[in-house]
């Protein structure tokens, strides 16, 4: 199996065959990623959320910049939406990242969110796995902040940057929404226009709300990814913020979830899929009952759950 | 609606010349059609093009040109191409091509070129067909 070899040597036409067949949710893959595996978790997984236009990719190209300065190498994943009606995608995010398409140590891939409905697909999680493997230093995950997407990447990242605009509401928003909880780092973005101040205190005020007590409260970064301005600033914060989740155990905490999540979600799929096979028929007449109100669903799922644990 | 295989198309536009506006009607039609379109924007060389498509791993290709420079450029990605062993990827154009250079182009190994007005179905069918 050369596949891996050369994965493993950074081969950039061998990733991103890799993460087709990944995308494809091919056997070989899974086969890969299993043989893979014990080479991951050496990567710095920085997810950059926020909403459509807040400027995710101009801070992704501009981060990038700065690692590639200090002789990191990156890994960068952009995801965008697939549309649910057609199941295609524009995938537009390397416009702003172009002049990172011929350096050696970065490799791009967009991906669509495809059957994720929203959020993060497992092929994301998949794709960062084989850029960690690969020896990147950073994998820079951008994903539009948008309902389940933005729970995702807080899953799926060591450190969330969420990515604000001054003068789009995005302040109160947040608040409301309770995703708060979710940046590790508050980026105000465009701060060359008004009220990026403003918002600086407003979200400062709601994170004194949030924290009150606890030792680190998320810092909070005004940038202007289109000039570079803050940048330096954003990566010494991130650094800073690596040694005390290390330090901490934070990160030990933080990935242990991750990779319990994963292997439940693994396990809740491969058993649901082996319901749905075994007992599609009885399902669909309790589903008839059901309709009928001949039976209730709880009674209906139990019948299914007792079926196969005899 | 569970996916396996999905067309990947990279849009990119090489030369000079400042807009995209046929491009973008392009990258849009394939992306209704089903496909995922990686689109680059402007002012690509055919460097940044081909490792475009090597790290996206495309199926096509499409080049929109208006600037004239189309017997150099396209020809340049067919070359850059198979230096990387990647001579799979299917390579089409569009834009504004003089018809007496077409034949040219497709003895260089580009695989179709469409001319202003082609409707986008063409275009898809064409794709749909020729990507194994
Ligand atoms: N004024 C200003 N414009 C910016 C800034 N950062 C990004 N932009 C612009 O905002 C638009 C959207 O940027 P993009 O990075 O594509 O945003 P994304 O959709 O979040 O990835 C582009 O036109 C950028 O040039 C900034 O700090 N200030
Ligand atoms: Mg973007």
């Amino acid at each position: 199996m050369d596949t891996i070899e050369a994965v493993l040597n950074g081969n950039k036409r061998s990733i991103a065959k890799l993460i087709t067949l990944i995308e494809e949710k091919s056997h070989d893959a899974k086969e890969i990623l299993k043989k893979i595996y014990t080479h991951t978790g050496k990567a710095r997984i920085i997810g950059i959320t926020g909403a459509p236009g807040s400027g995710k990719s101009s801070l992704v190209d501009k981060l990038a910049k700065i690692l590639r300065s200090k002789n990191k190498k990156i890994g960068i994943i952009a995801v965008d939406p697939t549309s649910p009606f057609t199941g295609g995608a524009i995938l537009g995010d390397r416009i702003r990242m172009q002049d990172l398409a011929l350096d050696e140590g970065v490799f791009i891939r967009s991906m669509g969110t495809r059957g994720a409905l929203g959020g993060l697909s497992k092929a994301c999680y998949d794709a960062a796995k084989v850029l960690d493997a690969s020896g990147m230093d950073y994998i820079l995950i951008e994903t539009v902040g948008v309902g389940q997407s933005e729970i995702d990447i807080a899953k799926l990242a060591d450190i969330v940057l969420l990515v604000m605009v001054p003068g789009m509401g995005d302040d109160v928003q947040a608040i409301k929404a309770g995703i708060m909880e979710i940046g590790d780092i508050f980026v105000i973005n465009k701060s060359d226009k008004d009220g990026a101040d403003r918002l600086v205190t407003e979200i400062e005020t709601a994170l004194g709300l949030c924290f009150e007590k606890k030792e680190l409260k998320p810092p909070v970064i005004k940038t202007i990814a289109t000039e570079g301005y803050g940048i330096e600033e954003l990566v010494e914060t991130i650094d800073v913020l690596w040694e005390y989740l290390t330090k901490k155990d934070y990160l030990k905490i933080k990935r242990t979830n991750r990779i319990r999540q994963e292997i439940i979600g693994l396990l809740t799929e491969s058993v649901l899929n082996n319901i749905m096979t075994t007992y599609s028929e009885k399902i669909e007449f309790l589903v008839e009952k059901a309709v009928k109100r001949q039976i209730d669903p709880y009674s209906a799922a139990e019948i299914i759950i007792k079926e196969k644990s005899l | 609606m569970e996916d396996t295989k999905k067309i990947r198309v990279l849009i990119a536009k090489p030369g000079l010349d400042g807009h995209d506006r046929g491009a973008k009607v392009i990258a849009r039609a394939l992306r209704d059609s089903g496909m995922e379109v990686i689109y680059t924007g402007l002012r690509q060389t055919p460097e940044q093009i081909v490792e475009t498509a090597i790290q996206e791993d495309v199926n096509v290709i499409g080049l929109s040109i208006l600037s004239g420079a189309h017997n150099f450029l396209l020809p340049k990605v067919i070359q850059l191409l198979k230096e990387k062993n990647a001579e799979d990827i299917l390579v089409i154009s569009g834009g504004v091509i003089p018809e007496e250079d077409i034949l040219g182009l497709k003895e260089a190994g580009i695989a179709e070129v469409f001319t202003p007005g082609t409707p986008t179905s063409e275009i898809i069918d064409f794709i749909k067909t020729h990507v194994k």
